[in-house]
């Protein structure tokens, strides 16, 4: 009894990590800019595959590979804010729904066509024994991706809260004139959430595939139950976005396991509809904070 | 008409109206004037149902009208203006006050898909009626314009025309002639009395504009910080040492003359 | 009807009918069928974001039931074709309203996310419990209206074709009059309209309905052609794609619906030879569109049309 849980719990928290991080690239996006970049899950698949093109492909070694796949993952959200954001003045809000959709399926066109529809997969970051807890199996990967998940978490919350840059960052989002007229370059800001959110999707995707392998189309799908977390915990909320996550991940897996895998991927979705209709603020958020939010 | 009892509203911490009440009487252009801030727009939006108060009341002809939503307000005969211009600028201006004649009007959401007689009689009744209340207000010759292209008197006017269109009884104007200059501020104190002079309107208007406050209101209410400092007609509010001091600050004897039958 | 809509209209009927007499063989007319398909869906989703400016994820979903519904009722449950068809419209129409209700209240990115996830749980509930689930079903009956069956590609083409013409008659009444209208000012200022008395959450929940029965049409369209269908053809994907038709045809423009619908539908088969770029040119279309030719084909064309026209008749 207590084995099957726990096996279950572990693969929640696995999976519900990378929500997490998904949904914290969701966050830093949206702090910075008030947009929703709809083309998030798709970084965490060009994590996962660069990291297979570097390390198996190349033949690079692994911190050289990891290093790699970063600054790829970089150069991606630069890109994408570079053609696609800046160039647009004054864009409505449906327009750049359109074009973080359009962007995600241009990446997701470049991935088919360099690796084609299959899956990839490369070896786990430490060789070893799974450990076992009361039974149940818990491979050494899984606590990678906890680990790197929660050092990202610590990470990004010492540069938003105590850095210049960080701060700076959560400014533009509330008052890009505010922000400008202090000296902040918001221009660079923006493009800087980019980058950043593209970094943190492409860790998660290099931490998950040695469990669940990677595939050109595991976008959409990312970007569906991260965007679910975010919005749990309140969209900019970190702490929430993590919460979340792990929440996500946990109710998925325990519904694969105890009742029907087929109903995985609805958990998420259903979940994700009721918090809008009902809760679109967040289920963590107060009366107060409610009314200085803008839908 | 229109009665306001014991209104009270606040945003977070803040009191913007502070136990408001007054009355206005059919057939009367009511004006509400105070410096920014003092919550007149807020007052409005209760009315026309975009605010809830905290406490207290507003009846519309004897009907409780609070709890109701803004569109089932404007269905019992309360129409509007938006302090900025609220238009539909991509229609033409003759669509913007055909959009004025939707709740008057019966053809069903689907139904329009076919073009039925009764349907297409109903629609050039209201093409008609539209055209005539362009008419009234003297822009009828720009009816097939786009309501975005025209200049803000203009605007401030179909915005205007367009409330009349839903056969009001009582029309809440939020500041009509800002943005306007002279000649058009005169303009607008014409047709604000056709209004209610010919087609027996009842106004309440907020508006920062002394000279036309004074020119056409028969009844002013003074609010500063959302309480009312003052309430009468032109001349008695005038002279009136508090509202002088929260207007100028100082006592200085307001500069006007102005009476209503200028 | 306007005069530019009537010309627009007769035309169109003309080439309807002159298609299939013209054109080469059943390979053409079938990729005109899809074309006409499309064109359903991207027309009411045009009315719903071109005119009422909402934002709709998720008509794969009701393609989808239109499909699913139309397919079980005639061949598992033995109901004429037609009968099928207006009850997958039906069901899709409740679909909506059951969705709209909750959802209307969303704007902008919410209310994209919300449709994108009904469309995906639609998918989701079709692999698990559609007849034969993610492989789905076949059999089903063809288009049949009074005894007489539509199996030959011509008659399909027609069938097709004579809907989308009876749906933009429809459509363009609908725009040009009291709805739409009313529409067209939610798009506008909600709070405007609220002042005058309509009810927008009405307003948008119908028109949602409206593109919900559209689509359905053409999922039962799709269905009784084709005749197997599996959920991987009801997916985000084609959500996207109708996305990419109305855009790129002129998100404002009914007619640009139907260009959109056919440039997009023709392209594949254009990209045959190239079909692991497939999804990337799509993207890089999309793209370029919302980018660069933001107002899409048919209004960039009337403008056009209009500058030569005055090029035309102002000469001193």
């Amino acid at each position: 009894m207590l084995t099957v849980f726990l096996q279950f719990l572990f693969s929640g928290l696995t999976v519900g990590a990378v929500y997490a991080l998904v949904g914290i690239g969701f966050n830093i996006t949206y702090n910075a800019t008030s947009i929703i970049n709809l083309a998030q899950g798709e970084f965490v698949v060009i994590g996962g595959l660069m990291m297979w093109f570097f390390s198996e492909s190349l033949k690079l070694p692994f911190f050289v590979s990891v290093v790699l796949t970063i600054i790829t993952a970089g150069i991606v959200g630069l890109l994408m804010e570079r053609l696609t954001i800046k160039p647009l003045k004054n864009p409505d809000l449906l327009l750049m729904i359109m074009i973080t959709i359009a962007v995600s399926i241009v990446l997701r066109g470049i991935l088919m066509f360099y690796f084609g529809k299959d899956p990839y997969v490369y070896p786990s970051f430490t060789e070893g024994e799974p450990l076992s807890i009361y039974g149940a199996i818990i491979q050494q990967q899984t606590l990678w991706v906890i680990g790197i998940t929660g050092f990202c978490i610590i990470l990004l919350f010492f540069f938003f809260k105590k850095t210049i840059i960080g701060k700076a960052m959560l400014a533009c989002a509330v008052n890009p004139t505010a922000a400008k007229l202090v000296g902040i370059n918001v221009s660079r800001m923006v493009m800087l959430s980019f980058v950043l959110s593209a970094i943190v999707g492409a860790i998660g995707g290099m931490a998950i595939t040695p469990i669940s392998l990677m595939e050109y189309d595991k976008g959409p799908m990312l970007a569906v139950k991260g965007f679910c977390a975010a919005i749990m915990g309140g969209l900019g909320s970190n702490r929430g976005a993590v919460l979340g996550g792990f929440i996500i991940g946990i109710l998925e897996s325990m519904t694969a396991g105890y009742i029907h895998s087929g109903l995985k991927d609805a958990v998420a979705l259903i979940i994700l509809l009721l918090i809008l209709f009902y809760k679109p603020a967040g289920l963590f958020v107060s009366k107060a904070m409610l009314q200085l939010r803008k839908f | 008409m229109l009665s306001i009892k014991e209104i009270w509203k606040s945003f977070g911490g803040l009191t913007a109206l502070r136990n408001i009440s007054f009355d206005v009487k059919q057939g009367d252009i009511k004006a509400l004037i105070g410096p920014n801030g003092a919550g007149k727009t807020t007052l409005l939006n209760i009315v026309s149902g975009i605010y809830q108060p905290d406490t207290g009341e507003v009846n519309f002809l004897g009907e409780r009208i609070v709890h109701l939503s803004p569109a089932k307000i404007a269905q019992k005969g309360v129409s509007r203006t938006f302090q900025h211009v609220e238009l539909f600028g991509n229609l033409t201006v003759v669509e913007n006050v055909m959009v004025g004649r939707y709740a008057k009007t019966k053809t069903g959401f689907f139904s329009s898909g076919f073009r039925l007689p009764s349907i297409m009689k109903e629609e050039r009744e209201v093409q008609r009626k539209s055209e005539e209340i362009l008419e009234y207000v003297n822009l009828v010759h720009r009816k097939d314009e786009i309501a975005s292209n025209l200049p803000i008197g203009e605007q401030r006017i179909l915005e205007i025309a367009r409330a009349l269109a839903t056969e009001p009884q009582l029309v809440l104007l939020d500041e009509p002639a800002a943005g306007l200059n002279i000649k058009e501020t005169r303009e607008l104190g014409e047709i604000i009395r056709k209004i209610r002079g010919e087609l027996k309107i009842t106004i309440v208007l907020v508006e920062h504009d002394m000279e036309l406050v004074m020119k056409i209101s028969d009844s002013i209410t003074v609010l500063n910080f959302g309480e009312i400092i003052a309430e009468g007609t032109p001349l008695e509010v005038q002279k009136n040492p508090e509202v002088i001091v929260a207007y100028l600050g100082e006592e200085e004897e307001l500069q006007t003359g102005y009476n209503a039958d200028t | 009807m306007k005069k530019e809509d009537l010309s627009a209209f007769l035309v169109f009927i003309f080439f309807i009918i002159l298609f299939p007499i013209l054109s080469g063989g059943a390979y053409t007319l079938t990729v005109g069928i899809f074309s006409g398909i499309n064109a359903l869906v991207a027309i009411g989703l045009c009315i719903l974001m071109g005119y009422a400016g909402q934002v709709s994820l998720g008509q794969a979903g009701f393609y989808g039931i239109g499909a699913y519904v139309s397919s079980v009722l005639s061949l598992h449950l033995g109901f004429p074709v037609v009968v099928s068809v207006i009850l997958a419209m039906v069901a899709a129409a409740v679909a909506a309203m059951i969705l709209a209700v909750p959802a209307l209240r969303l704007k902008g990115h919410y209310l994209a996310v919300a449709t994108l996830g009904f469309g995906e749980i639609i998918n989701v509930i079709l692999n698990e419990w559609g007849p034969g689930g993610p492989s789905g079903f076949g059999d089903i009956p063809h288009f049949g209206l009074a005894g007489y069956t539509i199996d030959s590609t011509t008659g399909y083409f027609y069938l097709t074709w004579g809907l989308v013409a009876s749906v933009m008659f429809f459509s363009i009444n609908l725009i040009n009059s009291r709805t739409g209208r009313a529409l067209r000012a939610v798009h506008d200022s909600e709070a405007a309209c609220n002042a005058m008395g309509l009810n927008v959450a009405a307003l948008k929940i119908r028109v949602f309905i409206l593109s919900a029965a559209y689509a359905a049409l053409a999922g039962s369209l799709y269905a009784h052609y084709v005749t197997f269908i599996s959920p991987g053809s009801f997916s985000l994907f084609y959500s996207i794609l109708v996305l990419t038709m109305v855009i790129v045809g002129g998100i404002t423009n009914l007619w640009g619906a139907i260009i959109g619908a056919v440039v997009i539908t023709v392209l594949p088969e254009l990209l045959r030879r190239f079909e692991e770029l497939d999804v990337l040119v799509y993207g890089l279309i999309l793209t370029s569109s919302l980018m660069f030719f933001r107002k899409g084909l048919v209004p960039i064309l009337i403008e056009k049309i209009n500058k030569l026209k005055g090029f035309a008749f102002v000469k001193h």
